[in-house]
């Protein structure tokens, strides 16, 4: 018989059999706070520094209701982010979902951007221009604030020019914490 | 942010619906159909909800949403008891005893009510519905439901006092 938790523990592998797990998530500590993450079939939907409960509300809405704690779905990501927090990994490895990037240009800017090496930065002038519009500056700050997977697209590394630090979504504490974590120079 | 669902309808992570609700959807089977069977109809019950739940139109009552297809689910489980060899006493009473909000004998007597009455009294007290919900459930008027609940108890009163 079990008890509750092993119960829906076997409706969750029930339905990801049937195709019926849109949206896979799970939380996870960090030296950051926490993080909650989310997963569709296809990649890395989400990493977010807010309130789960907001994140999980947006994902409904966003990609689909069927969104369910399955956080053995995201023990890849799990395992790779413990490793970047430790210092022993500088690259992600994970398939990403860009269902939540709305527009070209800004899909442009954050794929541009996942390709910052660890250790160095960008400006935002670097990324507009890389996305095909040198003069869209402000917009691809808007683009990278709205980044939705932060840390694994590392929207920490794009600085202003000048070596000002610019925002951060999860604040900017948490963008040295990542910038002297990998101890980048501008 | 918004959502871009098409019927307008804002519906909660289906997460929140197990979190809520499984408890009693768990305790509704169990004073249905025993404590055995529950366990399949439960995950019946809820896979049939995430496979309809993108779709559905109304977010207002969820909770009765989720019981009403127990409740057919249980049903379910009822015919196709009716057609084994086994007899429904010797399925169902398998340590019942380790709920202890229901009182196995009266959910029972219960369960040898006539079919509508059975529902309606499992709905109204297993899983606490109103009238309109159970009516909805059970496809009848909510003066209807009320009499079935009402029918249902003076039965079981009836063979209690024996």
């Amino acid at each position: 018989m079990g008890t509750m938790t092993d119960r829906i523990a076997t409706l969750i592998a029930r339905a990801e059999q049937e195709g019926l797990l849109d949206v896979a998530y799970a939380t996870v500590d960090s030296p950051v706070g926490m993080l909650t993450l989310a997963a569709t079939p296809k990649g890395l939907v989400r990493v977010s520094y807010s309130d789960t409960d907001r994140v999980l509300e947006e994902l409904a809405g966003e990609i689909s209701p069927r969104v369910l704690a399955a956080p053995a779905r995201l023990d890849g990501v799990r395992r790779e982010l413990d490793e970047y927090f430790s210092g022993r990994r500088r690259d992600f490895d994970v398939a990403i979902d860009w269902s939540l990037v709305h527009t070209p240009f800004r899909r442009a800017v954050l794929e541009r951007t996942a390709r910052i090496p660890y250790g160095q930065t960008a400006t935002y002038r670097d990324m507009a221009e890389a996305a095909g519009n040198r003069a869209a500056v402000r917009a691809a700050g808007t683009a990278l604030g709205a980044n939705p997977i932060p840390v694994v697209v590392p929207c920490h590394r794009v600085l202003r020019s000048g070596g000002d630090m610019g925002q951060y979504a999860g604040g900017v504490e948490r963008k040295r914490y990542l910038l002297e974590l990998e101890q980048a120079r501008p | 942010m918004s959502g871009r669902r098409s019927s307008g309808v804002t519906l909660p992570p289906f997460q929140t619906l197990l979190d809520e609700h499984a408890d009693t959807v768990l305790r509704y089977l169990r004073a249905a159909v025993g404590t055995n069977e529950a366990e399949d109809c439960f995950q019946e019950t809820f896979l049939s909800a995430l496979r309809a739940y993108p779709k559905l139109r109304d977010a207002s009552n969820l909770r009765g949403w989720l019981l009403t297809i127990a409740h057919r689910k249980a049903l379910d489980a009822h015919r196709a008891r009716g057609r084994r060899p086994v007899p429904v006493e010797q399925v169902a009473e398998v340590a019942v005893t380790d709920d202890r909000r229901a009182e196995p004998a009266l959910w029972r007597a219960v369960r040898r009510l006539p079919a509508k009455q059975r529902s309606a009294v499992f709905l109204r007290f297993a899983a606490d519905l109103d009238y309109v919900q159970i009516g909805q459930a059970i496809g009848c008027s909510d003066a209807a439901a009320r009499q079935n609940v009402r029918a249902g108890l003076a039965q079981i009163r009836k063979g209690w006092a024996r």
